[in-house]
Parts: C-alpha cells; structure tokens; sequence
C-alpha cells in the first residue's frame, strides 16, 4: 500500500481530509480492513429466497457474492469465483438452482459450495492408457467456493469473510440491536422492490448522509415543510460503544410555520410556507403499533450499519439501502423496498406512495445523490483540504437532539482507529 | 386495429409529449394526462418479477402538478437537457375505446460542459383515452432498462 499521506489538522475528527476520499490505495486498505475482515456486511433479505435452491447474487464490498437457500433450509453465502480458474461463473442476478456449474470447465458446487463434480478428474482412458486427469492427491474438499459467515436475524441476512468475526449481534451492540429489533421483529417480511442507482462519489459519504441530521430540515424542503425531520422535532442520536453504527431518531412534529424561539427553523429558503400538496396522497401517514418504543412513537429511524448499510424508517416508508463500493470515486446504492406478511393492501398502497419521496427520484433523497456527486468533485481538485464537521462541538456522544455533526465525528473516531493500526 | 387517423393523432400525443419535455416547460408536462391518471416510471426488474416498487408513482394528475413543484422549487439537482428519441407507436389492443398502445424510447442527458449521454432506455405501455381536449394518457408506465440510474432522475421521463 502507498498511500498518500493524510494530514489530520487536530487529534479529533471535526476536520476530516479530502484525502479519505481520493486515494485508490486507501480504498483497497479500507475494503481489507472494514469490509474482508473483522466487519458484517449485509447480503439481502430471507425473503428474497424463501424456497430451497433460491438464490440472489450480490456484494460485499467489491466481491461477487452468492446468497443461497440450500435444501436443508438453510442460508449460504458463497464467493462467485470458481476454484478452477476464477470465473465469476453466476450471471443471473437471481434464480433457482440444484447447484452451481462454471461453464468454462463445468466444474459443479453445491447450493453451499461443495465441489461435487470435475470432468476428466480421473482422466480420459484411449488405446488402452490414461490420459491426463488431477494428481492423484487432489481432494475436491480443498477446493470448493470459498463459504462466507452468515448471520441472520429478523429475516435480514449478513455474511462475512472473517470467519472469526464476533456475533452480529455483538458487533451491532445493544443500544443498535434494540433499533433493529424494532424494525425486523420477527414478522416475515415482503419484497416490494427494488431501485439502483450508481453515485458518483466516495462511499463513506452515504454512511456520513445518514449521520447527518444537519442536513434533511435544511436540504429538503418536504422535510422541514411538512414537519417530517426539522430541527425542533423531538429527537436522539445514538451510536454503538465503538462510534461505527448510529440511529438517528426524530418524532414528527408540527407541519407548518413554527412560532416564538422555534422559529428559527423555518426561516430556512427551503421552508415553503404557502406549499400545499394537490394530491396529500404523497403523506397518508398513518401510524404502526411497531413503531412504539417505551413511551415513545418515533416516526423516523435511520439506522448506519458501518460500513454496508442504512435501514430506513421514515413514516410509513421501510427500506434497506445497500452500499456497493467501486473504486475510491463511486458506489452502487441498492434499495430494496419492504412491507410485512400482515400489511394490509391499503398500507401495501401506502407505503409505495410514500417510496416516492426515497429513491434515486425520491423528493427528498434524488437530492443526497447530487450533493455526494459534488463533494466528490471538490475533493478531487484539492485533496490536501479538509472539510469542517463541527457542529454541536468537536467530542463524540450521543445527543438528545439532532443539531449536531457528532455521528460523523464518531464514525471518523472509528475509522482513525482502524486504518492507523 | 385503428384508423389511419387514429394512428396519426397517436404519433402525434407521442411526438408532443416528447416535444414538450425536451422543453423543460415542465407545465406542459400533467397535460398530457387525465384527472385520475396512472405515470409509473419502473425498473424493468420489477415489472417483469411482479413487484410493486416503482422509481416514481403518481396517481393523479393533482401528483404530477406536485412533481412539477418539485422539479421547479425544492429538489437541488444539477440542471440538465434531455431529449427523448421515441419509437413508432405499436397499438396492441382497442377495448371500450381506451388504447393500449407501446413504444420504444431513449433519453439522452446533457450537462452543463459535459458530453451528452444515454441516461435512460425503456419502453412506454399507454393507455390512451379520448377526451373533449383530445387524445390524453390515462395510464402512462415507463419501464426502463437502465440498470443504474447515473445518480438521480429529476425530470419527467
């Protein structure tokens, strides 16, 4: 690895260097270390593969993935790489399959990536002698796909090349699991859809979009106008002890002008007072039971799984969204939208209703999309600047309200102390 | 399956749509529609597994008004040109006078200093009615085939 060198201007992290952003030999340093290595990343949902045989090909981080159900029920992640000669032989995105077959040669894998068949492994008998074939001590065990760890929980599937990586529920920790408990809480989930978009733009910026609650009341003028995320909702910023993972919890408030002190957060350009809505179908929100936490009702909870993915609650709107790194300078941003087994078909409707307000055309996300695109674009030109994220301090700490950037600084805390090892 | 006249006012709502948002006179854009109008813009993923999830769905022309908004006052974007190139219209079937009609199109993306791209490829499946003001979509699903969207669609496909 070389590296350029980074120049941190404090030993804290409300000063993050461009050069985080820009360097490709610092990429592959950080796919090594946080997504091969010591990390969970998530693959998919059970339900995207509910029978035996089914299987959905995906990512972590740059490599080819396949999730499987094999017969027995059970959940394999397997690396789309023959043992052979390397072929990522599995083109369909999504199928069912007896096994796996690479074309080039036609060696055979199991739904969990045992070899099972090498053609003319004990040779070709002609004129009374045997012709080539594998040394007698190959061992098809030595060489089937290389198996991932997997985790599941709730339906939602992660893996890991590390097979000594801690628990899933361990490296989520308690205050994140409890979040994610919530969402996925034992209901079979249904797939509704998906949407792909490619960002032009460093990957930990996406991770860093949903650690930043500065942003949504400011940026997204649907947010602060119809009260869904301002900055006098009631609201919490929590984090796992190492700072990686993050929940962002905001309770919607008020539509409409805010009065006396509170004021302040609508004489934003952004807070359109005289919008109204031709179709108010957009914000038919109507409240689930699940959202209940104690005594609270939070109405949004956007949760960082560092370093792969954000689960997203905002009203009535759920999704995974999937960061797929491709280089230093962009990722593929899988969503993959969801409801419950006992959703009626009013809040089937409502929910996809609301999904226009997310997405790569989303009224308040197609815009987080462009902001990544220029960041990235400023960052290229001078990679020896710094950017300032130092709102609500320069420390690291959950909060009680969301005007504040100390997500962002926590998740640079973790990093720092990751790539500086 | 329709008259040569038929066709011909088809060609031309087709050509006119393409026409009126290659303008970026955004207002043009839910007159192309009924009242109690379908505009689905889909992943062809989804629509051929039979999911739901659309990229944008608007239910009403009263939605399509608040895209218009939308385009025009709260979504930040890089501002772009685009130009459809849209194929013949094939009519598939004619059921109590509602058409259902599909072609092919291609929009192209510009950017300020940028060299211009294909930004998204699909085909339209219509439901075109008559009405007093001529013909107008009621149903207008676009399902595309771009695999990834270049970041975001801001603009009426």
């Amino acid at each position: 690895m070389r590296e350029q060198a980074i120049h941190w201007e404090t030993d804290g992290t409300s000063r993050v260097p461009f050069a985080v952003y820009t360097d490709e030999d610092r990429h592959k340093k950080e796919l090594e270390r946080f997504f091969y290595k010591n990390h969970w990343s998530y693959v998919g949902l059970e339900a995207e593969i509910p029978n035996a045989g089914d299987f959905k090909r995906t990512v972590v981080g740059e490599r080819s993935v396949i999730m499987t159900r094999g017969n027995d029920g059970q959940i394999h992640v397997v690396e789309n790489v023959c043992a052979h000669r390397g072929m990522q032989f599995c083109r369909e995105r999504h199928g069912n399959k007896k096994e796996f077959v690479c074309p080039y040669h036609q060696w055979s894998y199991s739904l969990q990536g045992d070899l099972q068949g090498v053609p003319f492994r004990r040779g070709v008998r002609q004129d009374g002698k045997v012709n080539g074939g594998m040394p007698a001590d190959f061992d098809p065990k030595d060489h089937g796909l290389t198996p991932l760890k997997v985790a599941t929980r709730g339906g939602v599937v992660f893996a890991s090349f590390d097979h000594a990586v801690e628990s899933l529920e361990d490296y989520m920790g308690p205050t994140i699991l409890q979040y994610f408990d919530r969402l996925f809480n034992g209901r079979k989930l249904v797939v509704l859809g998906y949407n792909r978009q490619r960002i032009p733009g460093n990957w930990k910026l996406m991770q860093e979009n949903i650690k930043d609650p500065y942003h949504p009341g400011l940026l997204h003028t649907w947010f602060v106008t119809f009260g869904l995320w301002r900055a006098d909702n009631k609201s919490e910023l929590r984090m796992d002890a190492h700072h990686r993972h993050a929940a962002m919890v905001s309770t919607r408030g008020s539509a409409g002008q805010a009065t006396g002190q509170a004021a302040q957060v609508t004489q934003v350009s952004s807070f359109k007072e005289s919008m109204q809505l031709n179709d108010p179908s957009f914000l038919d929100i109507v409240p689930e039971p699940w959202w209940q936490m104690g005594d609270k009702m939070p109405t949004a909870v956007m949760m960082t799984l560092f370093p792969s993915v954000i689960f997203q609650q905002q009203v009535n709107s759920v999704s995974t969204r999937h960061i797929q790194p491709d280089g230093h300078g962009a990722f593929d941003f899988v969503w993959t939208h969801f409801g419950f087994e006992d959703d009626t078909p009013e809040m089937t409707e409502r929910r996809l209703r609301q999904s226009n307000l997310f997405g790569p055309a989303g009224f308040v996300s197609a815009d987080d999309g462009e902001v990544i695109e220029f960041s990235q674009q400023a960052f290229e030109t001078k990679p020896e600047h710094r950017m300032l994220v130092e709102l609500g301090g320069r420390d690291v700490g959950e909060t009680d309200h969301m005007v504040t950037e100390t997500l962002i600084r926590g998740m640079y805390a973790y990093w720092r102390k990751v790539m500086e090892a | 399956m329709v008259d040569m006249n038929t066709w011909f006012s088809i060609q031309q709502l087709y050509a006119d749509y393409a026409s009126a948002l290659d303008s970026g006179q955004w207002d043009l854009w839910p007159e192309f529609f009924t009242e109690q109008c379908v505009y689905k813009l889909q992943p062809r993923e989804n629509f051929e597994r039979g999911f739901p999830l659309c990229t944008l769905l608007l239910t009403s022309k009263g939605m399509l008004k608040d895209r218009v908004y939308g385009i025009q006052e709260t979504l930040y974007h890089d501002p772009y040109y685009q130009r459809h190139v849209v194929g013949a219209p094939m009519v598939r079937k004619v059921e109590d006078g509602r058409i259902h009609s599909e072609a092919n199109y291609a929009v192209f993306r510009t950017k300020f200093d940028k060299e211009s791209t294909v930004f998204n490829v699909g085909r339209y499946i219509d439901t075109i009615v008559q009405t007093p003001d001529g013909f107008k979509f009621a149903e207008r699903l676009c399902v595309y085939d771009s695999e990834m969207i270049p970041n975001s669609i801001i603009y009426p496909i």
